[in-house]
Order: C-alpha cells, then structure tokens, then sequence
C-alpha cells in the first residue's frame, strides 16, 4: 500500500478535525478488515486514516423498552452476536450478523464498518472503480455480471451493496447517528444509502467529513422477525441474495409488513409491494410465495443474473414462513 | 515367505508397514516451527516484485525502468521481456525489481513504463464456434476403435447424447510460488524454494541462468525445501521467478526473496485445461456398452495442454474420439493432480451415468455389468471397491432412479464414478546410516509435499531395523542429499520407500556381519525384532540395537539403497470408486454434499492414517472443484476476475459433509507392493457429485461447477422443478 499519515485521535471532536471535504483523501479506521485490504489493492489510497478505536463510548450497546437498541459504531459483530438482550429483541438482526462468517472477520470487524463497506464487485475490487468503467463504458452489462444488481441497476451503477446487517436494520426502523463538524445529525437507514452516479461518489448519505457514531434500533414491539440467506458456501462468502422480514400481527393477520432485500441492488432494497402482498392477510405458503414474487416484480436482471431474481423470491418467501413460526 | 532379500516383510511380521501411524513432522507444523519457504529470512534480504502485463495479448512496444532504478532504496530492476517481445497472456512477466524492503519494491514497480500495442486476444473458450471463428482452434488427436458408426445404428441399443464441461481451474498453492536466493559466493548458489522437486531444480535453474548469460555450474547449486504449502503438480518446474531471483541476486549482490503476490499465483502460477464434450454412447439392453463417440475440446493457455483420455477407464469395442485444443490467452496449464484425468472422468462417467438412467439401470449394477471393459488387472478390484462404497454409502437404502420423487423442494441423489492412476515408484537414491552408538540417519534429496513422505521413510526403515519410528532421523528436502525424484504423478512413495528399504536391509546386513560373532551365530542367523537383534528361533540369544551397534567399534554403516532395484517392492496401476451423497435445493440451486464415500486401493500401504489423509484431502480439494471453483475470465478485459481467495472459492469445514474413508488392503493388493496415491482420489469426486446432482432433480447439470445459477438453468430445462 501507499505510504499514508495515521492519526489516532481520543475524541469524536478531535477525529473530525482529521477529515477533509474530499472522499478518498481521508479514510475512517474501524475494525480494518474492508480498508485495509482495499488499500493493499490500492482500491483506496488515502492519504491520511484515521483510527477511532481510541475513541471512548463507540463500543457500548444499550437497550431499552423505552428507546430500544443503541450501538456503537464500533460494536464488533461478535459482540453483537454475544449480547443476549440485543439477540432477545431482534433475533433477525443476530441472524443476520450469524451470516457474517469468518472468526477474524466478526472480532475485528465493526457494526459501523459492516454498513460503511464498500461493494465487492470485482470490476471495483481489481481497480475498475466504483462504475466498472472501461474506455467510457461500464464492463458489468456485457461481462461477467453473475453476482450484480438485479434492481435499481438502470446504470451507472450495478454493483450490490454488500451489508448483511443494513436490509434487517432497515427493515426494524433503524437509524444512523452521524457526526460532523456542525454537530449530530440522525438518518433513517432507509435514506441513508444512495445510488451513486458518478465515480468520485459513495454509496451513502455520509459526507467525507462526518463520522458515523452510532446505530439506533426503535423498540420492537412485538414484530416477528427473520432474515434468510441463499449462499453459494457456508463458509466466508457474502451472500447471492438475503431478505429480512419484519412482520406485525394481529389476530392471526398481517397488520403491517416491511420486507427489504439486500445483495440485490447497490442499495438495501426495500420492497414495499411484498409488503403489501401480505397485510391484511393471514400467512400461508401461497401468500408468502405472492409476497416473494411481488417483491422481485420489478426486477430488471442483466445477462447473467437472472437467476439472482429466483432467488430472491425464493428468499423473501422463506424469510416470511420463517418470521411467521418463530424461527429467527 | 519371502523370497527376494528386499521383500517387505509378510503381513504377521509387520510391526509398522500398514498402521496408523501419526506423520513424524506434525508437532512441527502444527506448533509453526516448521519453516516454509515463505519463512526464510537470510542477512540483508532483499524482497523483489514482478510488474506483469496487464493485457491478455499484446506487443511490448518501450520499457523505462529509470524512475524504479532511481528510487532509494531499489538494488536491481531486471527486464525480463523487453521491447518488441509478444505478451500471450494478462500476468505474464515483464520485468523484476529488488529492493530493501516490500513497500519500495512495490512502488519501484509501479513507477516502471511500459507501453504496449494491444492484440486481439480470446480468453473464453467453452462457445467452441466462437473459438473457430476466431481461429483459435487446433486438431489434438483423434482416433477410432472398431466400427462406432455401424454400431450406434444397431437397433438394439439405447444412445444417450449430452453436453458435459469442467472449466479452468487453478491451484490455488496456499503458498504462492517463488524462492529466496543467495549467492554464497561468485560462483555458488544456493535457492530455498517452494518446490516438489528438490533434487531436479538445481539443474533447471542452471540451465535457465546460462541461458541469460549467467555463468554457473549446476554442482554449484543447492536447493533447500523442508516444508512446502501445496504444490499439486505446479511446481514440478522452475518458472522464470525460480530463475528471475537468482539474477537479481547476481545484480545485487545480496539475497532475494521472490514470492508471487496471490494475485499472480492465481492468474499464472497454475491452471488446469479445461475440457467440454458432446458425447453419444451406446448400450446394449442389458446394459453392455456398445459404442462411444465424442467430440471434445479445452484449452490450457496458447499452448498444448494434452487431452483428456476418452472414454475414460471403461473401453466399449466401438469407439470414437476427437479432440480440438482451443489456443486462449490465460496463464498457462500445470500439471494438476492427476493431470487429464478428472476431467475425462467428468465427462465419462457423466454420460455412462445419463445412460444408465436412460436404460432405468441402477449406476452401480451398470458399472458392474461393464467392469470387464476396464484394464484386466483393475476388473477385480472395481467389483470389489463398488461392492464395498456402495455398502458403506448405503447404496441400496438411499439410491433411487433418476429424480427424487418425495414431495418437498430437498431433493437427495446418490452418484458414483470410478477411476485409475498409474503411480510406479520415481528413481530414488537415499544413504541409510548406522552409527556406533545406535543412531540411524537416512538421507535423499526427496521432499514432502504435506503427503507424510518423511513418515513412509521413516517407517520403511524402522520396519527393517525393529526399531521404533522415533528411532530413525530423516533427512530431506535439500539437492545436496542424494538424488531422488521430483514428486509428481504418485511416484514418490513407491520410489523412496523401495530406495530406503534396499539401503536399510543392506545396512542391517553389514549390522549383522559385525554383531554375529558375539552371538556365535552366523549372519544369516539373526534378525531384527522390537528393539533387539537376535538369533531365529532362541530369543535368549540377543542384543539391544544399541549394544548391537557398539560392536561396530569405530565403524559407521553407510549404504545406498537405490529404486528402480531387486525384488518386487513397487508396481502400478490403482483402481478407485467414489460415491456422493447429496441434497439439492430445487428452489435455490444450492448443493450440498452430505457424504462422499471412498473405496481406494493403492496395493502395499506403508502408513494407512497418512493414506487415508491423502484421501481425504483429495475428497475435500474435488468438493472445492466440484461445487466452487473456476478461473473467472472477463472477455473485454482479457484479465481474470477472481484472483483472489474470495471469490476464488474454495469449500469450508462447513460445505465438506461426512467424509469416509476405505483403503483395499490384504491379499490381493498388498502383494503387489507400493503404489502412489497422491493423484486417484481427487480424480472421482467431479463425476460421482455431478451424478448424484442428476440423481436428485432429475436432470445433468452439465458444466462445473455445481453453482446455483447453473443448477437453476438446468432444472429450467427439465428434472423436477
């Protein structure tokens, strides 16, 4: 990698007087399992990092009845999965961080690195950058596209946000708390990622001169929950598609339904369609099945990935029947 | 009894040959005081790094080295190919630079300029029109058996036609490639390389160095390898970083670290050809193969890559092959265990499978039915390795005709394939030697790739001298031992066992000589037995091996024991069969293997637990193959996708399933001495799980690997779904 400058600072203040105004100049180091390999590759080179692991009060995870989840950004996934309370109230967010696999990657990896990591499309990951770009032309719709978007992929973006954890997030209300140089700000994950558009932008709301400090969950209040996966290997891999499912019931019958889908587009993709295919309906196979091909109706696959769709169906379907029975 | 001196003893006087027996270097590696090559550190290393080309086909047009020469810090920049020199394939090696540290040598290399003319380059190959379109194809071999024509027109058989493929794949060497080298002085050499061919590598990196202008004499090189991360076939050779190190040393005066970054190790250190078929094949009613046709094509680089033997190990009187090599411009092919055979298993038992389906034969009964169609001396032993997998994977329970019926979208499917390797013992020369004070030393210059060779010669000699394992100290892994075989093809074990059991009987023979007359017996007389040397037939007539030894007074025993040699110690020609298990999800395509079941013969077995290691890691390394893995080519930019171990994937603990393992051994096969083993196992698994795909939904999956959107593809095209 490049040389760079490394700064450690105590406090958030003092972090974001490190940060510039120019994405790339400045990298944020949290767990390091995304960045460092990203600068190795020279996918990133940044001419300063700086480290918030000296930064008190980030690793603290609090829950409850009144405010529910809070996490700090730098919650380790294993942390995550080792806290009883958090995996009570949400047992499809522990699902999901379970899918996270690889022992190094959930110890030193962080809540806040896991929603911040970059795609892993591997036009962008052999130097491509961010839009696959290759004499004026993206590479993903003629090339080898198996494991692009599936939704929202009208260009010039077709790589997927890789966030396990973001789509359950989403779907359970969750928010980014965010510090920046004219003090905090809050974003509801669901407007907290954007498709970029041209290759100097991210795939998030962040500014290059904000920090992202803390995950706040509301109460669940009840919800049934799971996410499901379909994966290629059981062992370290990110996934083909996932869907998380929050569901509210009352009498048997769904009162309100959040379904979004990750892995399926350069966004969390919330599907308000399933959503819609299942309130006001008690839960069956064939209405769960519905739900899953509403969610994908819209679905615009490229060569290669028209398979992705089948499977998010797939995954939607499963993620509801497995919500429904407590499975999560 | 034995007839031959050097016989390996008869199976009720083995006290090792044939146990399970832990490998002698595990404490070694598993605690990290193993040193690998990658661990070699020496006075003033310098770390070198490769500036590849980053086009699949183009023309070297300048190269400016000066802004990395000018960099503090960089010892010696190297062109390897300069101007005017054509570039086959995207990693291929332009030019070298050695500097004091890792982040120098980087950097120098990314300063280098070199401008290219881009040619047109193809890198795809599975659309075989394409690749004739393109005029990348060229005949590699054809031929025919009998009448193949007449006989798929007879009306009394049943023909089965289908596609079948097995995409490039790579080694993936844990460890990458590469080497250290230091010039011990103006004219002495000595490399400390990942190799498996200790004693062969300082005569090719001589050559290779006189080529470029370098003058040295091949006696004046030394390679050392005591432990290497995985090899597979792929370093059998040096490639030029073998020789590219060795300059930059001269230039530098200083030793040089040169290991390929994972990136290059994937794209040029190591890819298997490929081969896809359409295949017809005929049978007779009752199951009898009748006829065999196929025509098939790969490639394995701009190169030849060889073919894969069609139809594999089952001959039907009628038959038809022809095979095209299709030139694309990837790195190009190593031997990859078992060179050819995989992929002619694949596509073989494939379509045997799709025609015994066809004919509503159970795979097992029809493999059965044609055993005589394999060579004479494998017939027997494949009907009893298929009796014998099948009874282990509960064959007759679980097995059901094509297409799981039970409601559900878990489909279970049962597969099997078989295969064959030569595996005749390499030439080997070790010294086995016996010192006054009871001390037993045995050296060659052989290596041990992770297969246990250091524990086989370990036993080998042990064995002989009815001492424990501990008891003998094994030297190898450095080209100054005496010379012994590159491990490739299976060939090791047979050779170093056979070498060091001459040289140990010879040496126990000279041991003998010198103890017999204080027993007062003569030399014939005596045997080594747990410990003792004593006189057949009156155990109170005896020594300790220790006392023994003493006897030698000042004298040190030193013999050379020698393979090829007398006595029937080693032979050729394995047999194989594998069963698969699996359960396919017919919504997502998912695979998974529940269990793989292996019935392997390799004739004598020195040390069942190490061959049975060897099984398994073949198991694991054919899942891998089978289920994840493929050298991913983008057309447009001619470069490989995947160089890395994400998305070069390989299986996890938790994608294995059950492994079981069964070595044939007793009469029959340990009469017929040792034989390889490192190639056959891997050979099956691609076949047996493609089967036991079928087997589940009903439909061939007919390219590896067995990813979602491909069983998907297939199930839209039939099966169950």
């Amino acid at each position: 990698m490049e040389a760079f400058e490394y700064a450690s600072p105590h406090t958030t203040e003092s972090a974001l007087k490190l940060l510039g105004g120019r994405w790339g100049e400045t990298e944020i180091l949290a767990g390091g399992t995304d960045l460092i390999s990203a600068m190795k590759d020279r996918v990133t080179t940044p001419k300063r990092v700086v480290n918030l692991k000296k930064i008190k009060g980030l690793k603290r995870i609090e829950y409850s009845a009144h405010s529910g989840l809070r996490m700090g950004a730098l919650v380790t996934i294993q942390d995550l999965l080792d806290n009883k309370v958090a995996r009570e109230h949400y047992p499809a967010l522990a699902q999901a961080a379970d899918g996270i696999r690889g022992e190094q990657m959930r110890h030193m990896g962080t809540v806040g690195g896991e929603l911040l990591q970059r795609p892993r499309c591997w036009y962008f990951r052999n130097g491509y950058g961010l839009l696959a770009q290759y004499q004026g032309k993206s590479l993903v719709p003629d090339g080898q596209n198996r494991y692009h978007a599936i939704l929202g992929n009208s260009g010039p973006a077709y790589f997927v946000n890789a966030s396990s954890l973001a789509p359950i997030l989403i779907a359970l209300g969750g928010k980014a708390r965010l510090h920046g140089p004219e003090g905090e700000r809050e974003v509801e994950l669901r407007k907290f990622y954007t498709t970029p558009m041209k290759e100097e932008d991210r795939e998030y709301v962040l500014k290059p001169n904000e920090i992202l400090t803390e995950i706040l969950v509301p109460p669940d209040k009840g919800g049934k929950m799971a996410v499901y996966e379909v994966r290629e290997k059981t062992a370290l891999d990110w996934p083909l598609v996932a869907a998380s499912v929050v569901l509210h019931l009352s009498g048997g019958t769904v009162r309100s339904a959040r379904v979004v889908l990750g892995h399926v587009a350069p966004v969390p993709w919330p599907v308000p369609e399933a959503g819609q295919a299942l309130e006001g309906k008690a839960v069956t196979e064939e209405i769960a099945d519905q739900a899953g091909k509403a969610a994908v109706s819209k679905a615009t696959p490229l060569s290669q990935n028209g398979y992705k769709v089948r499977l998010a169906h797939i995954a939607v379907k499963r993620a509801i029947l497995s919500a429904v029975k407590g499975e999560a | 009894m034995a007839t031959c001196k050097y016989d390996w003893p008869e199976a009720g006087g083995r006290e090792l040959v044939g146990k399970r027996i832990d490998r002698i270097d595990g404490p070694e590696k598993a605690s990290g005081r193993a040193k690998y090559t990658y661990d070699t550190h020496r006075p003033g290393l310098l770390i070198a790094k490769l500036l590849t080309c980053p086009y699949a086909h183009a023309k070297i047009k300048s190269i400016d080295i000066s802004p990395a020469q000018s960099l503090p810090g960089v010892k010696a920049v190297l062109v390897i190919q300069d101007a005017g020199s054509e570039i086959q394939w995207a990693g291929d090696e332009i030019v070298a630079v050695a500097a004091v540290n890792e982040d120098i040598a980087e950097d120098a290399r990314r300063r280098i300029k070199v401008e290219y003319e881009q040619l047109p380059h193809l890198v795809r190959e599975e659309d075989l029109e394409r690749a004739q379109a393109n005029g990348r194809t060229k005949p590699a071999g054809e031929e025919t058996v009998g009448d193949p024509n007449k006989a798929f027109q007879d009306p009394d058989v049943v023909i089965s036609k289908g596609f079948y493929g097995i995409p490039v794949i790579t080694h993936c060497c844990l460890e990458a490639h590469g080497n250290v080298a230091e010039w011990t002085d103006a004219k002495t050499l000595k490399t400390w390389s990942s190799t498996q061919n200790v004693s062969g590598l300082p005569g090719q990196i001589g050559a290779g160095l006189r080529r470029q202008k370098v003058n040295v004499d091949d006696s004046n090189i030394e390679t050392v390898c005591q432990y290497i991360g995985g090899g597979f076939g792929s370093k059998v050779f040096s490639r030029p970083w073998g020789i590219v190190a060795a300059q930059l040393a001269k230039m530098a005066g200083k030793p040089v670290k040169l290991m390929l970054d994972r990136d290059a190790e994937l794209e040029i250190a190591g890819a298997r050809p490929s081969a896809f078929a359409k295949i017809s094949v005929a049978a007779k009613k009752d199951g009898t193969l009748a006829a065999w046709d196929s025509e098939s094509w790969g490639t394995g680089g701009v190169g030849p890559a060889g073919h894969p033997p069609l139809p594999y190990v089952l001959q039907p009187p009628n038959t038809h092959w022809k095979h095209t090599m299709v030139a694309a411009n990837i790195g190009p092919s190593r031997a990859w265990r078992a060179p050819n055979h995989p992929q002619g298993c694949l596509l073989t038992m494939g379509a045997l499978d799709d025609l015994a389906a066809k004919l509503e034969m159970d795979p097992v009964e029809f493999l059965m039915k044609n055993v005589h169609l394999a060579p004479k001396l494998l017939t027997k032993i494949y009907s009893e390795e298929l009796q014998k997998a099948a009874e282990l994977a509960e064959w007759k329970k679980n097995w059901h005709p094509r297409g799981d019926k039970t409601p559900g979208h878990t489909k279970r499917g049962m597969g099997v394939s078989l295969h064959t390797w030569g595996g005749r013992g390499h030439t080997s020369t070790c010294n086995v030697i016996v010192r006054p004070d009871g001390s037993v030393t045995v050296r060659l210059g052989s290596q041990d790739l992770g297969t246990g060779t250091r524990t086989v010669i370990a036993i080998s000699v042990a064995e002989t001298f009815g001492l424990p394992v501990e008891a003998v100290k094994v030297e190898i892994g450095d080209s100054k031992y005496p010379p012994d075989g590159a491990s490739g093809g299976s060939t090791t074990v047979g050779g170093v066992s056979a070498s060091t059991r001459r040289g140990a009987v010879d040496a126990l023979g000279e041991l003998f000589a010198a103890v017999a007359p204080s027993l007062g017996v003569p030399p014939d007389q005596l045997e080594a037995h747990l410990g003792l040397i004593r006189v057949k037939g009156d155990a109170s007539k005896s020594l300790t091996w220790k006392q023994a030894c003493s006897k030698l007074g000042v004298k040190t025993i030193q013999t050379t024991g020698r393979n090829p040699g007398p006595c029937h110690l080693n032979d050729s020609g394995v047999g194989g069969v594998q069963i698969a298990d699996v359960s396919v999800d017919t919504e997502t395509g998912q695979v998974k293997v529940n269990r793989m079941v292996a019935a392997q013969d390799c004739g004598l077995i020195i040390d069942l637990k190490t061959a049975e290691s060897q099984v398994y890691g073949a198991l694991i390394m054919g899942i891998c193959y089978s289920l994840f893995e493929e050298k991913i080519m983008d057309e447009t930019l001619g470069q490989m996708l995947n160089p890395n171990m994400e998305f070069y994937k390989l299986a996890g603990i938790g994608d294995i399933g059950e492994l079981v393992v069964h070595m044939m051994t007793g009469p029959g096969y340990d009469e017929r001495g040792v034989i390889g083993l490192g190639e056959p196992p891997v050979i099956s698994p691609g076949a047996a799980i493609s089967n036991a795909v079928a087997n589940a939904i009903g439909v061939r999956v007919p390219t590896l690997p067995l990813t979602p959107d491909r069983v998907l593809a297939a199930l839209d095209k039939g099966g169950l779904a």
